[in-house]
């Protein structure tokens, strides 16, 4: 192979970036996914890049049909989020950007679970930057929680990793069979990552606190590079058709009654990955083809929302939905490429989550889960509701919030632009998409009767919208925390703590006193035997001393004689 | 979509232009499209044939009653769930 491992190229390019400043940096930021992409497009499927380590051989560019899927995904996600960022000043932002774009290449390309750790922490320890970079303290601690919970992960895998390779002696990225400690370990850690039910919470937590621009990388790489890793290694699995569709109900229950509009794309994100998680446990060359493909739409269109966000964010300095509204009259072109993004997630036809998402629901309703196609359907219809309806609704139409501000800057309408054209581009003409997928593909998108029931679907979810809204029914925005499972850690947890401390105290004075007491009760004990009153320390009359030495004497006397 | 009625105490816009959303008549006119679209997309289910793969999908106008339906039940129940879950936005500073 005559190309360079594509982490590589990012890798060097965050060094470049980070001793550079002004127009030579916004260039060199914007030829690295250029130049990566270029790097890939040269990489031959097959083994690369081999190191050894001790016993064991690390393969560090590991390239099939899979690992070039997301490898160019994640280039293109890169690209759009430099642009989008371009107007950023600061140091740390676009180095640990670019790092943690490297780092997602690193895990798609890794070829044996060493590798592939390294970059999972990697990811982690980089992009946690893109949130304490927000520099205000609710992002500050949200960041820690995020690193704790990210590195934890890590853990796990690595726990995994090491038994897996103790019991089978391999490290190769492979169909692993979920059974025994070391294949639950490495399926857990995973599932912290991508977001498993009661596991997910470290994202709804961090992404709405990250900087307007950070969010949007952040959204692209962690969760899909787990995704990736499952459809690696667990791709069959059936317990994972039941997470992917409890993933893809819970959140849109969140979502409808969330203010601040990035949490609500943040609870919209897992429900999408929720689809991909499913693909991947049905496991058909039809589910994991529409799971790497929802992944493809997926990365693009939730980068377009979150970029509209931000844009609103940036502009505003409002996020929650209770605080804005009317906007499309000062940011028409954010109002309309948010609405893109909308379309795009809500699976319009010729938008890209209709070509996409529907191969999912045909590959669960053929293999024989209809509750899961139900629930799958219902996602469908939710998902439309509360990202495609409630997000340009409330930011950018809704109640007239006063506010009046500028467009979004050219850099970030830009990036909008090229996000919201491959959006339409996949949807109209998704065939080169489809080229990419790993398996042949066997299915048409564009039927009369798949128009039809998408159409109906998604028109009958609005006039729902619309009849909540004109009788009132529909919840309002309100300033508020929803309590989810991070309840457990933030309040539980420290509550417990606070309880059991409590508790020490309680025992502690407790404990002092009793010993307190019976020390006092040996020391007056002592002091009647030994005090200046007590037997042992009374003074004697010397009479009765010759007494008692005569009467022994005497003994001694009469016991010799005897 | 803004309602008619969102717009009874903004009488006058805040930057004194009129925009498209500020009448309410184009406000209605969206809704009576998406009735109408309604109204098309059940309507065209007479001449398009739908393939069965399961029998709950048989069901005329299936996709339209169940979207309509999952939306309702889907903010109703959230709605609901604030009674349990909703707490002030400084909850976790304290």
């Amino acid at each position: 192979m005559s190309s360079v491992a594509p982490f590589l190229v990012f890798f060097v390019g965050a060094i470049l970036v980070a001793v550079t400043s002004g127009v030579p940096r916004a260039i060199i930021l914007l030829a690295i996914p250029v130049i990566g992409a270029a790097n890939l497009l040269g990489t031959a499927p097959g083994v690369g890049g081999l190191v050894s380590l001790f016993d064991y051989t690390l393969i560090l560019v590991y390239a099939d049909k899979l690992s070039l899927l997301f490898g160019y995904l994640f280039h293109l996600a890169a690209f759009i989020g430099v642009i989008f960022s371009l107007h950023v000043k600061d140091r740390v932002q676009p180095v640990a950007a670019i790092l943690y774009s490297g780092s997602a290449m690193g895990v798609v390309f890794a070829g044996d679970l060493i590798t592939l750790f390294v970059f999972w922490e990697l990811l982690a320890v980089t992009s946690v930057f893109l949130i304490l970079a927000r520099q205000s303290q609710r992002a500050t601690q949200a960041a820690i929680r995020y690193l704790l919970i990210q590195v934890g992960s890590g853990f796990l895998l690595l726990a995994g990793i090491l038994i897996r390779a103790w019991e089978t002696g391999s490290i190769t990225v492979e169909p692993i069979a979920l059974e025994g400690l070391s294949a639950w370990l490495i399926f857990l850690a995973i599932g912290i990552k991508c977001c498993f039910p009661l596991l997910h919470n470290w994202l709804t937590d961090a992404y709405p606190e990250a900087t307007p621009t950070g969010t949007v990388f952040l959204s692209a790489f962690t969760t899909k590079v787990a995704v990736y890793v499952l459809a690696r290694c667990f791709a069959g699995t059936e317990l994972l058709v039941y997470i992917g569709a409890t993933m893809a109900m819970f959140p849109i229950f969140y979502a409808v009654i969330e203010n601040d509009l990035r949490r609500v794309l943040a609870y919209s994100l897992i429900n999408q990955v929720g689809f991909m998680v499913c693909g991947i446990g049905i496991g058909t060359a039809l589910a994991i083809n529409g799971a790497a493909a929802h992944a493809f739409s997926h990365v693009i269109y939730k980068a377009l929302l979150f970029m509209s966000m931000g844009a609103v964010l940036y502009r505003t300095g409002k996020i929650n939905g209770s605080e804005l509204g009317g906007l499309y009259k000062s940011m028409p072109w954010t109002a309309g490429f948010c609405i893109v993004g909308a379309a795009s997630i809500s699976a319009f036809p010729l938008f890209s989550g209709f070509i996409s998402k529907s191969m999912v629901l045909t590959a669960a309703l053929k293999e024989g889960h209809p509750i899961v196609w139900l629930a799958l359907l219902f996602a469908s219809a939710g998902v439309f509701h509360h990202a495609g309806i409630k997000i340009p609704y409330f930011a950018f139409f809704a109640h007239d919030s006063g506010i009046r501000t500028k467009e979004a800057p050219p850099n970030m309408l830009i990036a909008m632009a090229l996000a919201a054209a491959i959006c339409i581009f996949i949807g109209v003409y998704p065939w080169p998409l489809y080229s990419l997928l790993p398996f042949p593909v066997d299915y048409a998108p564009y039927t009369a009767e798949h128009v039809l029931t998408q159409s109906q679907l998604l028109f009958f979810s609005a006039l729902a919208f619309v009849w909540l809204n004109l009788t009132h029914l529909y919840p309002p925005e309100l300033p508020s925390v929803n309590i989810d499972a991070e309840w457990s850690y933030r309040k539980a947890l420290p509550a417990i703590g606070l309880a059991v401390l409590a508790i020490g105290r309680r025992v502690r004075a407790v404990a002092l006193r009793t010993a307190t007491r019976v020390l006092r009760q040996i020391h007056a004990a002592i002091y009647r035997q030994s005090g200046p009153q007590g037997a042992l320390a009374r003074t004697w009359p010397t009479g009765n001393m010759a007494f008692w030495t005569t009467v022994v004497l005497a003994m001694v006397l009469i016991l010799s004689y005897v | 979509m803004t309602t008619p009625s969102d717009q009874s105490d903004h009488g006058k816009p805040a930057d004194g232009k009129r925009h498209i959303f500020d009448n309410p008549k184009n406000v209605w006119r969206i809704i009576y499209a998406l009735h109408a679209i309604c109204a098309v997309s059940i309507l065209a289910e007479f001449f398009i044939h739908r393939h069965v793969y399961h029998s709950w999908e048989s069901l005329f106008g299936f996709y339209g009653i169940y979207g309509f339906v999952a939306c309702v039940i889907l903010v109703l129940f959230a709605k609901e769930m604030r009674r349990v879950l909703m707490r002030r936005e400084d909850y976790y500073d304290e």
